[in-house]
């Protein structure tokens, strides 16, 4: 049963989107039917896959180097008053800015290749990762911080014996935010300018009205974000599994 | 069950033959304006188990905080007063505490919490020593368990076992068993006042059956700002059998001097609990 709701659901819509070109008659090159769009994937598998791969490694990147980048500045913030006083209306307002809007001239300084997106990636995994972190880090439970200093320890050890750990749930919550998220600002990326991909892919079949490679190219972007997004929140889950909260 | 006179924990050769008394002279504390305590002298006799009695909010736990050396830190709190541990200077490092709360880290197992010191201090573990406490407190068979596997009676078991592994000659305690069932509670009694032996504990509490139960010396804190009344020496070692008339008059005493002091303070009880450990 549990495999069966996820794959009933799959099917309904489906056979929803059958039935709605199937109804309406709407022209191809508007929404094309489930079948055509299999046999595009199909045909151009190789194809999809090569594009995938540039896509995959930016996301990952981006991931990867915007978790490194949100967990130090985190720490950061959360030791040192100074930083936290004048970093900390700098990311905010930073945030102000939407990161689409930065695509364009990410591209012109750092061209059309994996640079500008997984600048894209990190940039828009930063904020959230950063954010959940610090919130973490602050709100160690005090009586944990009193135990630490009647017992002697030093600034340092409280941290990574407990500050860490205790703030470890909220980052999970940023990192599940980040895996989420991290797709949207490669594809980004790549539909301002780029060579490669499959959001270069999706713009290139649009521009021929091959809008059956489109859904081809979005239905594997939205399996491989689904499989990152699940694959991420086991791992944590694994890995903290002395967080109480089984709910989300 | 018998009450051993000595349980010096194995593996810790260096156990000061006395234990330092603790004096507080003169201490004040105010936060964020409101005075707490002024010019207050305590007075903790070496080796023995102090009860500090009185009304939720007079400041017990701010009094316990403050030889604990915790009141510094709050950019609110206004300290002044000198603690002293057998005439010298007090060093902030002769004190363990034990809270209301246990205060288990829940990624840790039990022994590795019972460790949490000697990590947090960068000195190597004691592993030893801390299954012989996990012995006396009766949770070896729980010692690789994760704290949330255990009932509440067993966490503060553990927590007890984490205070006293850190081996200081004197022990603060902020209410340690009050959120426990009562049989709990009195199981705990017997064995805090069995494995404190020789060590100079105050003990933080708001039920005066506990406070006769385990304490040599019973002070009452009351008044705002809060003073300490005569002490109360209950006649008799602990643990003291409840089930005698003079303890039971002596209960109704305290109750009454506390309901007293309660009622003096007014409304005043309810807005101040912010300094009292929840």
């Amino acid at each position: 049963m549990k495999l069966a709701r996820p794959l009933i659901i799959f099917l309904g819509l489906l056979a929803a989107w059958q039935l709605l070109v199937s109804i309406t008659g709407v022209a191809r090159f508007i929404l094309p039917d489930p079948l055509s769009v299999l046999t595009a994937l199909y045909q151009r598998w190789p194809e999809l896959m090569s594009h995938a791969g540039v896509t995959v490694t930016e996301i990952l990147l981006g991931l990867f180097l915007g978790t490194l980048l949100g967990c130090i500045s985190a720490l950061v913030i959360a030791q040192y008053r100074g930083a936290r006083l004048w970093v900390m209306p700098v990311l905010v307002v930073s945030q102000a800015i939407p990161v689409f809007a930065l695509a364009p001239i990410l591209v012109l300084w750092l061209g059309y290749g994996l640079a500008s997106k997984v600048a894209m990636a990190t940039l828009i995994i930063y904020f959230p990762v950063t954010v959940a972190f610090y919130d973490g880090l602050r709100r160690t439970e005090p009586g944990w911080l009193d135990l630490a200093q009647v017992m002697g320890g030093s600034r340092w050890r409280t941290l990574t014996r407990i500050r860490i750990p205790a703030a470890l749930p909220a980052l999970a919550s940023g990192l599940r935010v980040a895996a989420s998220v991290a797709p949207i600002g490669a594809i980004v990326g790549e539909w301002v300018g780029s060579s490669a991909g499959l959001g270069y892919l999706m713009l290139h079949a649009n521009a021929r009205l091959q809008v059956d490679v489109m859904f081809a190219a979005l239905l594997v972007l939205a399996v491989f974000a689904v499989a990152l997004y699940f694959t991420i929140d086991r791992s944590l889950r694994l890995l903290i599994s002395w967080q109480p909260d089984k709910s989300l | 069950m018998t009450a051993r006179s000595t349980s010096i924990p194995a593996g810790s050769p260096e156990r000061p033959e006395t234990p330092p008394g603790v004096s507080l002279r003169g201490a004040s504390l105010s936060y964020a304006g409101k005075r707490i305590f002024e010019s207050l002298d305590l007075d903790l006799p070496a080796g023995r188990i102090t009860c500090l009695l009185g009304p939720s909010g007079v400041g017990k736990s701010s009094l316990l905080r403050y030889i604990a050396g915790l009141t510094g830190a709050g950019s609110e709190a206004s300290v002044s007063g000198r603690l002293y541990f057998n005439g010298e200077d007090a060093a902030a490092s002769k004190v363990a505490y034990l809270a209301q709360q246990d205060l288990l880290l829940p990624w840790l197992s039990v022994i590795d919490n019972v460790m949490l010191g000697s990590r947090l201090r960068g000195e190597p573990p004691d592993r030893q020593r801390a299954a012989d406490l996990l012995i006396q407190v009766g949770l070896d068979s729980h010692a690789s368990e994760r704290p949330a596997k255990l009932s509440g009676g067993m966490r503060q078991r553990a927590a007890l076992a984490r205070t006293l592994m850190e081996d200081r000659p004197v022990v603060l305690m902020d209410e340690p068993f009050s959120a426990l069932d009562a049989i709990t509670r009195f199981e705990l009694q017997e064995l805090a006042s069995r494995l404190l032996a020789g060590k100079t504990t105050l003990l933080v509490t708001h039920d005066p059956l506990e406070a006769l139960r385990i304490g040599h010396r019973l002070l009452l804190l009351t008044g705002s700002p809060a003073s300490i009344e005569a002490p109360i020496d209950p006649p008799g070692r602990p643990l003291r059998d409840l089930g005698t008339a003079e303890l039971a008059a002596q209960q109704a005493d305290i109750m009454a001097r506390l309901t007293v002091a309660r009622q003096r303070a007014g409304c005043g009880h309810m807005t101040d609990t912010s300094l009292e450990g929840s």
